[in-house]
């Protein structure tokens, strides 16, 4: 579905990005481990359209389509979703307003009609009950106010509405305690089908005790360095990163 | 040349018209009015609190006065069709400046409460108009002492002691002319102590290609314990000028919310003029403009907290697109032997268009210590995080704009203590913003040209 | 000013040295469950320290008569051996000071000032231009040693060259010839006049025209001394640069003039310090300062100004009316204003920066204690004309006795000046309930890429702060201090080392006897 290849992306003429490569099928999980300051949230940034970035070489399609081409919220529709290291607060959006207007562009989009109210609260309801989201948190301006787990259960929550055909979570389960991290992870869990994909994008091995990867890559000094299975994120929790380190300076 | 003379110049020449057309109270304040503009002069840009508005410019135009009180045959109902849902009010109408009568339902109550023409009130009630009239609004002020000089009618609202009105009290001013008037209006509010009202102005132009200036002067006081709200709607065209000053004075323990929102207008200045004179008043004052193509709002505001133990909070969003101008000039003062005063101010802006301007003067005076006070202002564009975020969710980025201007707007509209009257707004915001800052689009006035 | 009282006037000549006894009448250490009254006596008690600096050296001076007119202006510019453009400039400058005013809409409360009450030329009688230190009149050297003035080049140990101006002409400028060395000058303006008369032509009022004000004016007619530093491109300027400014002589104005030129890439950090005798009659000081900084370069400009604030019950004191400014011409240029005001009686003084490079930078950094009687009027213009331009203001005003003190500054972008930033944070500590603390600032914004943000808050010291202090042994009024100095930490952490020490004992120093 993905095929990330030779990209490269700066900020502020600063390059960051230097040549990934990568693919990704329906139905895999794949982990992108690496250092501080190694790239992997600017990769989630450039997948998925921030304008702080600039594509300065390289190709990324999704499903056959370029997707550098597309606006973000084209990306979005086309099934591609963030869950956010930092979630954005929105004050005076309220949830509500803020996901039905997503919905009902993606409807748009696939020339389909928008959601009735009922329908749509319907469906806000059903979903929010996978991250167990409470509903006083639902009816509250986007993000406002909430706290860190409140933040990425409310993306996970976003992520089941939006049913996204790749999902990228950047960081999901930095500032989590544990019972947090149990529920965001059970709900992506819950979400996985044999049509969708993850990339999760860690620091630590931790999470990908509940979200079982196929594939783990090594993010360094923009490109990925190493690929293996899961027993390299076993590895690099027990070695940390200065081996890599080592043999990449 | 200042802008002035040729009102006075009206005056020498019909002012036994004038007098004749209103009420002796009225009439009698003229001479001071007239002594106080021999030597004044109309504030020109630049001046401190003018720095983008000429009043003097703004006054200057050939602009006919309606001396003899010529009556409009226009019925309140054909030219005006109050359209906030689920709230029911009692409404009263100007067209132009002449006070509409037919509408006096209150009469009946049988608990002194008045609402009535202002020259009517004078009339009959000469002792009580003349407590309060231009008691408040200063003469030192050209603009007040042009309407005094001038005014011969307007609204009076009168609410004794311990009666609360429950029933919104609606104001409507539809300007309507065929040639360049200048409209005098005034209005008067009383509530003695205890009493509570609510009042909606709905500020509306029907013909949209002469231009007209609405000069007004709004003058309330509210007794120990008395609530009023204040709502200030604004939604005329392009032609329309407006010069509004607002005085309120509070007694101890009273709460006044005024709310100005400008929808759609030509230039527009406002002033809000606030002492608080007794302890543990409240005061919210809250505004807001959305302005596009040349519209240009100037709100300046001063609240003055004469006493100690006393809260304010105020609070004005602009949003500016196109050509657009802004103003705001707001200051908050702390006498001395004030204590434990509270005082908030909060200015944000955005400016959606190259050519779009702000100017903001936040300004706090505080002459002793135990206070908590503070000011913001920010000048600046829709949170770009917030935008992508929302992208990366599917929506359009011209939905997500209108979704945060509207969402940047919610504070100043629930700020509204009626349900019916916020749920409205938030409709008229929404429609405002989603005519891409066009034109009024819908406003509750149904103007003539939004029915063919 | 000059109200004039001959008895006074006698007093003040003689004024006696007696700077130290400040702590006499401090009262006994604060039980840690003062009441508010107890606190108040400490307070009061604790603001009224002395002014350290408020004696009066005993030297031959050459003052001309009081008042001013044309020939004074050409006596001025004839004793300074000066060129005749410059004195062209003082008369245009003078004819048009006469068709002013002065400005009135500050939140002062300013005497009327007799401009013909005072003398316009003050200068200690020596040889013009000391070769060495031996040709320094050694009252002169005690003067500034006792300031804490440095004037003997061996004294390394400071790193700082010093231009000393007394009243009103340059006394002695040290480490010059090593400056020199790198192509650095620094020296007073009256011998800039002199050696680089093309350099000083080409800047002198091009900043600040003689049009500008109307202290800006007087100044222009009748400036006598002041410090002019070049730094030429690509020199990073290796030691701070400083003037010291002394009003010495009764009934003088001290009118001084800096001008900083920092070309392409160069770099300089300059340093103001100033103080003056106790007189019972006020003093005006109207300076101006320069400042051009091309292309890359850097300026760091501090000021601790501790003139003489006038007694506790607001007699004498400095009225000091100054105009500063610095041109960020060039692409990426910066320049950064940072000042400890705690002293005169009357201060009017807006340090601005005019953003015109692209990505130029401006900073303002202030602190401004008064106490007593004092007024101050103070804060800054960011004037964004370039492109991405940042400015960054923080503005942190104490307020205590019977003071008021105002914080008005304005930002405008103009319309072509795309994404530019400034952000401003003004804070005012009130310490007594009969000073006033003020914020009246401008912004106005020409376009829509730029971001602007005004923060402000006023508030009562937190007692709070103070019980926990007192809780732990800490005493009312060192815990006023202590707080006073957290609170303007942000800025004093811009003062160069050197200065910073000095600063943080003048703000204890000058609240001694201060909150209510």
């Amino acid at each position: 579905m993905l095929v990330i290849k030779d990209l490269h992306a700066s900020i502020e003429g600063k390059e960051i990005l230097k040549g990934v490569n990568l693919t990704v099928r329906p139905g895999e999980v794949h982990a992108i481990m690496g250092p501080n300051g190694s790239g992997k949230s600017t990769l989630s940034s450039v997948l998925t359209g921030n304008p702080a970035y600039t594509v300065t070489g390289g190709s990324v399609e999704f499903y056959g389509k370029d997707l550098l081409a597309l606006p973000p919220e084209n990306r979005s529709h086309e099934g591609l979703f963030l869950s956010f290291q930092y979630p954005v607060e929105i004050p005076g959006v309220s949830m509500v307003n803020f996901m039905r207007a997503a919905l009902n562009a993606k409807r748009k989009y696939f020339g389909q009609e928008p959601l009735s109210a009922s329908e749509f609260l319907k469906l806000m309801r059903e979903k929010r009950a996978i991250v167990e989201l409470d509903n006083k948190l639902a009816s509250r301006s986007v993000n406002e106010g909430f706290s860190g787990g409140e933040k990425k259960r409310n993306e996970i929550f976003q992520m089941a509405m939006l049913e996204p055909r790749l999902s990228i979570l950047d960081e999901t389960d930095s500032g989590l305690d544990i019972d947090a991290l149990r529920i965001v992870a059970g709900g992506v869990n819950k979400l996985k089908t044999d049509n969708n994909a993850t990339i999760v994008i860690t620091h630590y091995q931790r999470l990908l005790d509940y979200i079982k990867p196929d594939f783990v890559h090594v993010l360094y000094k923009g490109r990925i360095v190493k690929t293996g299975g899961p027993e390299l994120a076993l590895e690099l929790e027990e070695k940390g990163y200065d081996w890599i380190k080592r043999e990449w300076d | 040349m200042s802008s002035i003379k040729q009102y006075t110049d009206i005056f020498h020449a019909y002012g036994s018209a004038i007098d004749a057309h209103s009420a002796p109270v009225l009439n009698a304040l003229r001479p001071d009015a007239l002594k106080a503009l021999e030597n004044a002069t109309m504030p020109r840009k630049g001046d401190e609190d003018y720095e983008t508005t000429d009043l003097n410019e703004l006054f200057a135009p050939d602009y006919g006065v309606n001396i003899n009180r010529v009556n409009l045959t226009a019925d309140p109902a054909e030219a005006f069709r109050c359209d906030v849902p689920n709230m029911s009010t009692s409404p009263y109408y100007f067209f132009n400046d002449v006070y509409h009568h037919d509408a006096d339902t209150l009469a009946s109550r049988g608990d002194g409460v008045i609402v009535s023409s202002l020259r009517k009130a004078a009339i009959e009630h000469p002792e009580l108009v003349a407590r309060h009239y231009a008691r408040i609004a200063p003469l030192s002020n050209p603009q007040v002492a042009l309407n005094t000089l001038l005014a011969q009618d307007g609204i009076f609202v009168y609410v004794p002691r311990n009666v609360v009105l429950e029933r919104t009290l609606q104001l409507v001013n539809i300007m309507n002319v065929a040639q360049p008037v200048m409209a005098v209006r005034r209005v008067l509010v009383v509530l003695e102590d205890g009493a509570q009202a609510r009042m909606l102005v709905c500020d509306h132009t029907q013909s949209r290609d002469v231009q007209c200036l609405s000069n007004q002067v709004i003058e309330i006081s509210l007794g120990e314990g008395a609530t009023f709200d204040y709502y200030d709607l604004e939604a005329t065209a392009s032609s329309s000028r407006r010069a509004s000053t607002l005085w309120a004075q509070q007694a101890a323990g009273s709460n006044l919310l005024i709310d100005g929102i400008t929808l759609a207008n030509g230039i527009t200045r406002n002033g809000y003029h606030i002492s608080i004179n007794g302890e543990h008043a409240e005061t919210s004052l809250l505004g807001m403009a959305i302005a596009s193509g040349e519209q240009h709002v100037d709100n300046h505001t001063y609240i003055g907290h004469n006493v100690g133990h006393c809260h304010s909070n105020e609070l004005f969003k602009y949003v500016l697109d196109d050509r657009a101008t802004g103003a705001f000039s707001g200051k908050i003062l702390v006498a001395e032997n004030a204590p434990k005063v509270e005082a908030y101010q909060s200015n944000r802006n955005v400016c959606a268009s190259p050519a779009a301007k702000m100017f903001t003067k936040p300004q706090l005076e505080i002459y002793t210590d135990d206070v908590k006070c503070s000011h913001g202002a920010t000048v600046g564009q829709l949170d770009q995080d917030a935008l992508f975020y929302m992208r990366t969710r599917g929506i359009p980025e011209h939905d997500a704009r209108t979704l945060l201007m509207q969402a940047f707007m919610s504070d100043v509209i629930d700020g509204v203590r009626i349900e019916a009257l916020k749920d409205r707004l938030h409709h008229l915001v929404e429609k405002r913003f989603a005519g891409a800052l066009a034109d009024c689009g819908e406003c509750s006035g149904k103007c003539l040209r939004n029915k063919k | 000013m000059n109200k004039d009282n001959d008895k006074n006037k006698m007093n003040a000549d003689e004024a006696p040295m007696n700077p130290e006894n400040g702590n006499a009448a401090r009262s006994p250490k604060a039980d840690s469950n003062n009441t508010g009254d107890a606190n108040e006596d400490i307070i009061k008690s604790a603001t009224t320290g002395d002014y350290k600096y408020g004696f009066v050296t005993d030297i031959d001076t050459h003052v001309i008569p009081k008042g001013l007119n044309e020939d004074v202006v050409r006596y001025i510019s004839q004793v300074k051996g000066e060129p005749e453009w410059l004195l062209d400039f003082r008369l245009k400058a003078y004819r048009h000071w006469l068709t002013m005013k002065m400005p009135r809409w500050a939140h002062l409360d300013i005497p009327e000032i007799d401009y013909q009450a005072i003398s316009y030329y003050a200068a200690p009688k020596q040889k013009e231009g000391p070769k060495n230190l031996d040709e320094v009149d050694p009252e002169l050297r005690k003067t500034f040693d006792k300031l804490g003035i440095s004037l003997e080049e061996q004294m390394r140990l400071s790193g700082i060259a010093v231009d000393a101006v007394m009243d009103s002409v340059s006394v002695k400028t040290t480490y010059k010839e090593r400056l020199a060395e790198l192509g650095v000058i620094f020296c007073s303006i009256s011998e800039a006049v002199r050696d680089y008369p093309d350099l000083v032509r080409k800047y002198l009022g091009s900043v600040v025209p003689y049009r500008d004000n109307f202290f800006a004016a007087l100044n222009s007619a009748v400036f006598s001394d002041g410090s002019f530093v070049y730094i030429p491109k690509g020199v990073r300027c290796p030691m701070e640069l400083s003037t010291y400014f002394r009003i010495n002589a009764a009934e003088t104005g001290q009118f001084e003039r800096t001008l900083i030129v920092a070309d392409d890439d160069a770099y300089v950090s300059y340093l103001e310090g100033c103080t003056a005798p106790m007189r019972d009659e006020n003093q005006l000081h109207a300076a101006i300062v320069e400042i051009v900084v091309e292309d890359r370069a850097e300026v760091k400009y501090s000021t601790v100004q501790n003139w003489y604030p006038g007694d506790k019950d607001g007699k004498g004191g400095i009225y000091n009316f100054v105009t500063k400014r610095g041109l960020c011409r060039g692409d990426f240029s910066k320049l950064s204003w940072t000042q400890v005001e705690t002293g005169s009686a009357i201060t009017w003084k807006y340090p601005s920066c005019v953003l015109q490079g692209d990505n130029s930078v401006g900073e303002f950094y202030s602190v401004a204690l008064t106490n007593n009687y004092q007024q101050a009027d103070t804060g800054t213009k960011m004037i964004h004309i370039g492109k991405n331009s940042r400015s960054t203001i923080v503005s942190k005003g104490i307020s205590a006795g019977h003071s008021q003190n105002s914080y008005r500054g304005e930002v405008k972008v103009v319309p072509k000046a795309a994404n530019c930033r400034n952000y401003t944070q003004c804070d005012s500590l009130l310490l007594s309930s009969t000073s006033g603390a003020h914020t009246f600032p401008r912004i106005d914004v020409q376009n829509e890429t730029s971001v602007v943000e005004h923060e402000a808050t006023t508030s009562k010291i937190n007692e709070d702060q103070i019980f926990y202090c007192n809780q732990r042994g800490i005493s009312t009024e060192d815990a006023i201090g202590l707080i006073v100095n957290g609170y303007a930490k942000e800025v004093m952490a811009k003062l160069p080392m050197e200065f910073a020490v000095e600063a943080q004992k003048l703000l204890s120093i000058s609240l001694e006897g201060s909150v209510g």
